[in-house]
């Protein structure tokens, strides 16, 4: 599959097109957009990580990260606004022979999907869920989310955000995920690493990714995309282990970057098979 | 452990025969979230799908279980939930998500009075028109409504079964009286009990596309994992599934869902008939209400009065050219429904001012008496 040096464009063909629809390309998302180098580190570890692809789906909800499932070439479901992990919940318990990944923003997985993302670490349902979280809803326009910084300007926050963003690996870690790690889409080899990581083990996985909007974060607060960029080279620190209180995302403080959380506890499916299925 | 199908003659509650129901048509998967007068088919879930390995899951709320049973059906599973007014209005957003990816699925709406919070253990027929337009968008789907133990049993049987023949969800609109009412409920041989499972497509896999409607109109359906690699979204799509932003792929798309269920109507709309033939005045109801026609048509007979009976098994689609027909030689109608007049404005629509048309109705809360009927009869006859 992969290109030969002297070949034409048209016969070059991209060793991740197999898992791509490419008859739906151009995507769009914006130049400068952090969510398809996330996207590629995902497509990178499914196939490093040797799982039966055949047996694995992507489950998006709505947003911009939303639309990710929507270009894999495997079975995938484009979801209602927030509502990604009680599908994939529902997909993976129907059948758990499927690997089930849930692709999908920061908007989408902890402002009106909040609810569901606590409850499915509680239940350690066996699925990766990756969050790329670019602080500001995009889809919309440029509205606050949820992972906001505060005083951040947003088209819903002019004169800057009064509220304080959420720690997500903090959270993740108090709803019982059972691998919690955080990167940025410039830590590319860390984060396929990480992702491959959480695909071939079970329980509920979770891995934030920062990424750029600089349509609409960076463009209301002066931080160009290779300002941002910078940011994430320079003002994050890689810390395994930390403590999951001090990873709230200030960068002028710095942000921790690495693998927090890889513990084993019992999935979903397991305790249901101990305590309603043993006769 | 019990088999899926539990044959004999069982004393049990609607919402009980409810859940036997959905385990004799092959339920595998129940997302529930408890809530009064509904709780008893999760509980009775609960308890059940293991008997046969299937799963039962509380979720955290009624929108995550609408959302965890469309999963499960992409998974093969036949799935279902089951709710009350405030959750049947949680449910709504999915439920449009269900209809526009054609995902079969079984919702019980066990109706209580509202608005709101309202009666919790009071019943009512007040959600018949969120039935047919909770969600947002023009579509079409099917709603039946049983009145009795034995019919919410069977009627649990039929929704799954033109759920997955039609690939839409289904809604079961009982009502807190009959879900709570315990009644003599005979469960038949596992090989009496027909079942219908979605078609399965066949053919060449790069070839095929997920929309493309069959003979009757509707598409056969893999599952996640069958190899098909299916792309399904609630954004308007193409026969291959893929978002089209276009008014052509939107009109496409709606034409489709709701064709499939208009041309096939004569084999969705059930309804039972009593004494229409020399009718002067037709009482037309169902669910709960429909026992209490019955009754106020047998005392009318007995007064001399020739008053017919109409009885909807299924609501939606609404069976309009039956009453359109009947509106040919009848007098008047009289809707007896536990609401200010839902079903009754259809029927006036669809009457289109060939017979007068009357309600009994109220708020909630409580039955509709035969004599309340009688009294409507007595004053228009």
């Amino acid at each position: 599959m992969v290109a030969k040096a002297d070949s034409t464009p048209s016969e070059q063909v991209h060793p991740l097109d197999h898992l791509i629809r490419t008859d739906r390309i151009p995507h769009i998302w914006c130049t400068g957009c952090g969510i398809g180098t996330v996207f590629s580190s995902c497509l990178k570890a499914m196939i490093s990580s040797g799982i039966d692809l055949e047996k694995t789906c992507m489950v998006s909800g709505i947003g911009c990260t939303g639309r990710g499932a929507g270009y894999l070439n495997l079975d995938s479901f484009h979801t209602t606004h927030g509502r990604a992990i009680p599908f994939a919940t529902g997909l993976k318990l129907g059948n758990p022979n499927l690997n089930v990944i849930v692709f999908s923003g920061d908007g989408d997985l902890f402002a009106i999907g909040g609810n569901h993302f606590i409850h499915g670490a509680r239940r350690n349902i066996d699925m990766t869920v990756i969050c790329v979280n670019n602080l500001i809803y995009g889809m919309t326009g440029g509205q606050v989310a949820a992972t906001t910084p505060v005083n951040a300007k947003t088209t819903t926050t002019q004169s800057g955000n009064p509220d304080a963003p959420f720690n997500l690996p903090l959270m993740a870690w108090a709803s019982g995920a059972t691998y919690v790690a955080r990167w940025t889409m410039l830590h590319i080899r860390e984060l396929t690493a990480c992702i491959e990581k959480a695909l071939t083990r079970s329980g509920f996985s979770f891995i934030e990714v920062l990424a750029p909007c600089p349509t609409n974060y960076g463009r209301r607060n002066r931080e160009k995309s290779l300002e941002t960029l910078r940011l994430y080279r320079d003002k994050t620190i890689i810390k395994n282990n930390a403590d999951p209180s001090e990873l709230d995302v200030d960068f002028q403080k710095g942000v921790i970057l690495g693998e927090f959380v890889d513990r084993e506890r019992p999935t979903c499916i397991e305790n249901y098979d101990r305590t309603c299925r043993a006769f | 452990m019990r088999p899926a199908v539990l044959t004999g003659e069982h004393y049990i509650t609607g919402d009980e025969a409810c859940a036997e129901g959905a385990m004799a048509a092959g339920c595998m998967f129940f997302g529930g979230y408890p809530i009064t007068p509904a709780t008893e088919v999760a509980e009775h879930m609960s308890v059940r799908l293991p008997e046969v390995g299937g799963t039962f899951i509380q979720m955290e709320d009624e929108i995550a279980a609408m959302a965890s049973i469309i999963g499960a059906s992409w998974a093969g599973q036949k799935s279902m939930t089951s709710t009350s007014g405030p959750g049947f209005s949680l449910m709504m957003e999915n439920i449009g998500l269900a209809v526009c990816t054609e995902t079969p699925c079984v919702v019980v709406n066990v109706q209580r009075a509202g608005p709101s919070t309202g009666l919790p253990t009071m019943g009512a027929q007040g959600d018949m028109m969120q039935a047919r337009w909770g969600s947002h968008g023009h579509y079409e789907i099917i709603a039946l409504s049983p009145s009795s133990g034995q019919e919410i049993f069977n009627q649990t049987i039929t929704a799954f079964n033109l759920s997955e023949k039609y690939r839409v969800p289904v809604l079961l609109m009982t009502d807190e009286v009959i879900g709570h009412m315990s009644e003599k409920v005979v469960i038949p041989n596992a090989s009496e009990i027909r079942t219908i499972s979605r078609p399965k497509p066949k053919g060449r896999k790069d070839r095929f596309k997920l929309y493309q409607p069959a003979e009757n109109g509707v598409a056969p359906m893999p599952s996640a994992g069958d190899g098909y690699k299916i792309h399904v979204t609630g954004l308007t799509h193409d026969e291959r599934g893929y978002p089209v932003m276009t008014v052509e792929a939107q009109a496409e798309m709606t034409d489709r869902i709701v064709r499939k269920i208009r041309d096939n109507r004569h084999d969705i709309i059930m309804t039972d008939s009593y004494n229409l033939e020399d009718a002067e005045i037709i009482l037309v109801s169902y669910g709960i209400s429909a026992r209490t026609s019955l009754a106020a048509m047998h005392m009318a007979r007995s007064s001399g009065m020739k008053v017919g009976f109409l009885k909807l098994n299924t609501i939606w689609p609404f069976a309009e050219e039956k009453i359109a027909e009947l509106a040919q030689r009848a007098r008047a109608f009289i809707t007896v429904e536990i609401n200010y007049g839902q079903i009754h404005l259809e029927v006036m629509r669809s009457a289109t001012g060939r017979a007068d048309c009357h309600l009994v109705g109220h708020a909630g809360g409580t039955v509709i008496t035969p004599e309340q009927v009688m009294a409507k009869i007595k004053e228009i006859y």
